[in-house]
C-alpha cells in the first residue's frame, strides 16, 4: 500500500442553477487574456446537449482517455508512444478552435466614433482570430437551457448511445446543468500523452499541471484528455489547463469556482488513496465494475492502518486529519451519493457528482403528485427510465443500478426531512429502504443542505515551511508576463517569449485576513489581483480613481 | 586565396556557428517559455495534415543525407563497402525524393500561412524571415543538384565542400577548397550559414527538443517539492531550508 493524498471535488447537481458565475470568475482569474479567449477552464453545459467542445464525449472521434487491450493492459486510445511520435507533425485527433467556438469581441468603438446619421450605430462582432467581422454561429454554451437544442441535441454523444424513441420524448422530460473543470485524474491520460514530460501530477496533492517552461507545443495532451480539459494557447503555443487554483489551495482557500458558486454546491477536500492499486482498478475488464473499483482505491482515513501508512509516507498529520474531516470521503464512500464523470474513460477522475433528483421531482410534481413523498418518488425513479439511463451514461458507464441507488437515497432524504420539518411522525421504513438510519440521513442532509463554508471546504494549507517562500510572494505582480494572467510586458521574440515569473499569491496573512473579514478589504497598496478577490466589496485599487480623487491621472494620459 | 575567400569561407562560417551555439544556450537560459513549435494546427488542420508531415519527413531525410555526404569521409564509406557508384545512386534518387517532399511540403505550408487568415495573423516577422532564408537555402541546394548532379556531369562535392566542412569542424579551416566550387553551391552554403545564424532566434529551436525521451519514460509523471524546490523557485543562497530536528522529510 502506497498512500497518497489527492485534492478532490464533489458537485451537487441538484443545486446548480446554471448561472455560469463559476465560469465567469474562473475566466477572470485565469483565462482573461489573448491566446486563450476561447478557453473556459470551468464551463457549465446544459444536458442533454453537445457540450464544450462540441461532442467531446465521442471518443471514437476524439480519441481521448484509455482503452483496455485484450491482454488486460491499458493503452492510450489514440495510440501508444510510437503512434504518438509518428503523428507529431500533424495530430489527427486535435480539435480546432472552431470545435470550441470562434472567439469574438464587438466593434465597440463605432458606438462612439460613428458620425451622426439616420441610423443608430451598431457594434458588429469581430473575430479575435482573424480580426474580421464575423457571424456568430456557436459559443461555449450555445445550447444553454436547451436553447436551439432541437437542431443539435441529437448530436449529444450520450443520447446517441440510447435508443431512438428516447430522443423525442426527452425534450419535454428533463434538463439539468453539468459544471465541469479538469478532473485532476489519478490516471491522467493527458500526462501520459505529453511527449516532452512537461505535464505532471503533484505528488503532494495530486493536482495536474503543465510546466510552462518545458511544454514544447506538441499538442498531444489536448487530444489525450477525454474531457478536453487541456487547451492550446494559440498565442504562446503552449498547453494550459485548470490549475485547481493551487496558489489558493496552498494557503487553505477554496478554488475561485467553488468560492463564487451561487448554489454553494461544490465541496473540496482531501482523499487518501492507494497509488499501487490505481492501475489495477483502472484496468478492470467490465466497465460496469469500474465504479466500484474506483471507489475501492480510496482509503478509509479513519482506519488506523491507513493513518500509519500515510504518516510513514510523509503525509503530514494535519493532512490526515483533514482527510478524516473531508466532505469528499463522506459523499463518495460514507453516503455513497457521489459518482465519477465517465469512469469508462479509465482516467480515474477526481471531480465527482451527486446526480440530480430534480428531473424526477419535476415530473412527479408536474403530474400533480406529491414530490416529497417517498413512495411516489421511488416509484417514479423506477418508472422514469430516460433520465436514469441518461445519468447512467454520464456517471456509471451505462449501469443504471448505482444511479437508481443514489437517487433513492436523495428521495429518501427529501421525504424524511419533510417529516422532520413538519414535526410529523417518523416513518422508519424510509431510511431502511435505502439502507441507512434516520441519524445517517440527517447527517447527510446537514452536509448536503446546510454545510457551512468550513464544512464544504476542508483544505489544509501546504507545507512549505520556509521564510523564502513567503519572501518571494511580496515582489511585484508575479503574473505580469505576456500570455500570463497579468498581461503586462512583451517578449523579445514576440508574444510568446520572455521568462515568466511563476504564479504565486501575495501574502498568506493578507489573504487570510481579507478572506475572513466582514468589511471590504482594507488599504491594499497596489492594484487588485482578481485571483485573490473574494467578492467582498470593491477594495481600493480595483477601479482607477475618479476625476478629482487623489491618484487620478497618474497614468500615461496625465502627461499627454 | 583572396581575403574575400577567407572572409566568406572561414570567418562567416565561424561567426554563424558561434551565433548558433551561443544563441541556443542563451535562448534556452532566458526564454524557455518561448521555446515551442508554436503549432498553428488549432487554426487549421486540413492543409497542415498534408504539408507538415511531407515537409518534415523530407527535411529530416535531407539532413540525414547531408550528414552522410558531408561529415563522413569517402574512404570510411568505401571501407564499409559503399562504392562511389552506389553512393551516387542513392544520393541522387533518395535526394531527389527528399527534395520533392521538402519543397512540396514547404509550398503547402507557405501557401497555408499566407491564405488562412488566423495563421497569417499569427505569423511573426521572424517567421517570414526564416521562411525566406529556409526557402532560399532549399532552392539553391535544389538548383545546384539539378544543374550538376541530374543534368550535368556530377560535380564531386565530396572532394571540395565536404573536406572544407570537416576542416571547419576540426578547426583546420581551408578556404581555398571552396574557392572554385560552382556558384550555385556557394550560394547554397552561404544561405545555410545565414539560416544557422538565425536558427536560435526562430521557432526552429523546436528541432532540438525532439521528444525521444517519450519512448522510454513512464507514462504518468509525478513531481514533488523536493528540498531544492520547496517554494516556487530555487532558494537564493542564504535562504535554504532549516532542517528541523526530528523531521521526517
Ligand atoms: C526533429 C524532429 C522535428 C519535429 C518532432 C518537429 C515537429 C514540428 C511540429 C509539431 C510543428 C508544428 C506543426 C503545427 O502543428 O503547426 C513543426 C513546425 C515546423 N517545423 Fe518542425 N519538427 C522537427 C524538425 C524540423 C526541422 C529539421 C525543420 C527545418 C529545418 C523544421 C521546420 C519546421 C517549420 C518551418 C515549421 C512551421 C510549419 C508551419 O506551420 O508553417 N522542423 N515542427
Ligand atoms: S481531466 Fe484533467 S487530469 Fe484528467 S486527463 Fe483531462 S486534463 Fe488530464
Ligand atoms: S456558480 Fe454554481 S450554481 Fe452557478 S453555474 Fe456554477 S456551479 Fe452552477
Amino acid at each position: 500500500m502506497k498512500v497518497m493524498a489527492q485534492m478532490a471535488m464533489v458537485m451537487n447537481l441538484d443545486k446548480c442553477i446554471g448561472c455560469h458565475t463559476c465560469s465567469v470568475t474562473c475566466k477572470q482569474a485565469w483565462t482573461n487574456r489573448t491566446g486563450v479567449e476561447y478557453v473556459w477552464f470551468n464551463n457549465v453545459e446544459t444536458r442533454p446537449g453537445v457540450g464544450y467542445p462540441r461532442t467531446y464525449e465521442d471518443q471514437e472521434k476524439w480519441g481521448g482517455g484509455w482503452v483496455r487491450t485484450k491482454r488486460g493492459r491499458l493503452k492510450l486510445r489514440s495510440g501508444g508512444r510510437f503512434t504518438k511520435l509518428s503523428h507529431i507533425f500533424s495530430n489527427p485527433k486535435l480539435p480546432e478552435i472552431r470545435d470550441y467556438y470562434e472567439p469574438w469581441t464587438y466593434e465597440y468603438d463605432t458606438l462612439l466614433s460613428a458620425p451622426q446619421g439616420e441610423h443608430t450605430p451598431v457594434a458588429r462582432p469581430m473575430s479575435l482570430l482573424t480580426g474580421k467581422a464575423m457571424q456568430i454561429h456557436w459559443s461555449a454554451n450555445w445550447d444553454d437551457n436547451l436553447g436551439g437544442s432541437t437542431e443539435t441535441m441529437a448530436q449529444d454523444p450520450i443520447l446517441k448511445q440510447m435508443s431512438e424513441q428516447v430522443t423525442a420524448e426527452l425534450e419535454q422530460a428533463f434538463m439539468f446543468y453539468l459544471p465541469r473543470i479538469c478532473e485532476h485524474c489519478l490516471n491522467p491520460s493527458c500526462v501520459a500523452s505529453c511527449p516532452s514530460g512537461a505535464m505532471y501530477k503533484r505528488a503532494e496533492d495530486g493536482i495536474v499541471l503543465v510546466d510552462q517552461d518545458q511544454c514544447r507545443g506538441w499538442r498531444m495532451c489536448v487530444s489525450g484528455c477525454p474531457y478536453k480539459k487541456v487547451y492550446f494557447n494559440h498565442k504562446t503555443g503552449k498547453a494550459e489547463k485548470c490549475t485547481m487554483c493551487y496558489p489558493r489551495l496552498e494557503v487553505g482557500l477554496p478554488t475561485v469556482c467553488s468560492e463564487t458558486c451561487v448554489g454553494r454546491l461544490r465541496y473540496l477536500g482531501l482523499v487518501l488513496y492507494d497509488a499501487d492499486r490505481v492501475l489495477e482498478a483502472a484496468s478492470v475488464e467490465d466497465p460496469a465494475e469500474l465504479l466500484d473499483a474506483q471507489r475501492s482505491v480510496l482509503l478509509d482515513p479513519h482506519d488506523p492502518a491507513v493513518v500509519a501508512a500515510a504518516e510513514a509516507e510523509g503525509i503530514p498529520h494535519d493532512w490526515v486529519l483533514a482527510a478524516q474531516r473531508s466532505p469528499i470521503w463522506a459523499l463518495i464512500s460514507t453516503y455513497q451519493v457521489a459518482l465519477p464523470l465517465h469512469p469508462e474513460y479509465r482516467t480515474m477522475p477526481m471531480v465527482w457528482y451527486i446526480p440530480p433528483l430534480s428531473p424526477v421531482v419535476d415530473v412527479v410534481t408536474g403530474s400533480g403528485n406529491d414530490g416529497e413523498d417517498a413512495r411516489t418518488l421511488f416509484a417514479a425513479i423506477d418508472r422514469l427510465r430516460i433520465p436514469v439511463e441518461y445519468l447512467a451514461g454520464l456517471f456509471t458507464a451505462g449501469e443504471t443500478a448505482p444511479v437508481t441507488a443514489v437517487l433513492q437515497r436523495l428521495a429518501a432524504m427529501r421525504a424524511h426531512m419533510r417529516n422532520v420539518n413538519l414535526g410529523a411522525e417518523q416513518d422508519p421504513r424510509i431510511a431502511q429502504a435505502v439502507g441507512m438510519t434516520a441519524e445517517e440521513i440527517e447527517a447527510m442532509y446537514r452536509l448536503l443542505a446546510i454545510a457551512k463554508y468550513e464544512d464544504r471546504y476542508v483544505i489544509p494549507a501546504a507545507h512549505a515551511e520556509s521564510a523564502r517562500a513567503l519572501e518571494e510572494t511580496a515582489s511585484g505582480c508575479s503574473l505580469d508576463v505576456d500570455g500570463g494572467p497579468g498581461m503586462g510586458g512583451g517578449g523579445r521574440f514576440g508574444s510568446s517569449s520572455g521568462r515568466p515569473v511563476r504564479a504565486a499569491v501575495e501574502t498568506f496573512h493578507a489573504l487570510r485576513n481579507r478572506q475572513t473579514a466582514d468589511t471590504p478589504a482594507g488599504a491594499t497598496p497596489t492594484r487588485v489581483n482578481l485571483l485573490n478577490w473574494d467578492g467582498n466589496g470593491a477594495p481600493p485599487g480595483m477601479f482607477p480613481p475618479e476625476k478629482g480623487q487623489p491618484g487620478y491621472g497618474d497614468g500615461p494620459e496625465a502627461h499627454a | 586565396m583572396t581575403t574575400r575567400d577567407v572572409l566568406l569561407w572561414v570567418v562567416v562560417p565561424y561567426v554563424a556557428g558561434a551565433v548558433f551555439v551561443v544563441g541556443h544556450l542563451w535562448r534556452y537560459r532566458y526564454d524557455r517559455f518561448g521555446w515551442t513549435t508554436r503549432s498553428s494546427q488549432v487554426y487549421e488542420s486540413r492543409l497542415l495534415r498534408a504539408g507538415s508531415p511531407m515537409f518534415h519527413v523530407g527535411i529530416l531525410m535531407v539532413i540525414g543525407g547531408h550528414v552522410v555526404g558531408l561529415l563522413v569521409p569517402r574512404t570510411w564509406l568505401e571501407a564499409v563497402g559503399v562504392t562511389e557508384h552506389a553512393y551516387h545512386l542513392v544520393a541522387t534518387w533518395a535526394g531527389t525524393l527528399a527534395a520533392v517532399l521538402t519543397l512540396a511540403g514547404l509550398a503547402i505550408l507557405v501557401y497555408r500561412r499566407r491564405t488562412v487568415g488566423p495563421v497569417f495573423l499569427a505569423t511573426t516577422r521572424m517567421d517570414k524571415l526564416m521562411y525566406v532564408v529556409l526557402g532560399a537555402t532549399l532552392a539553391f541546394g535544389t538548383t545546384a543538384t539539378v544543374m550538376f548532379q541530374l543534368l550535368g556531369d556530377a560535380y564531386d562535392y565530396r572532394g571540395s565542400i565536404s573536406p572544407w566542412i570537416r576542416g571547419l569542424l576540426t578547426f583546420q579551416p581551408d578556404a581555398s577548397l571552396m574557392a572554385d566550387v560552382p556558384l550555385a553551391f556557394q550560394l547554397h552554403v552561404l544561405c545555410a550559414m545565414s539560416l544557422f545564424a538565425l536558427w536560435p532566434f526562430t521557432r526552429l529551436v523546436h528541432v532540438f527538443s525532439a521528444p525521444l525521451g517519450y519512448l522510454t519514460r513512464p507514462y504518468i509523471v509525478y513531481r514533488t517539492k523536493d528540498d531544492t524546490h520547496l517554494g516556487n523557485r530555487v532558494p537564493r543562497p542564504g535562504w535554504e531550508r532549516v532542517e528541523r530536528p526530528g523531521s521526517r522529510r
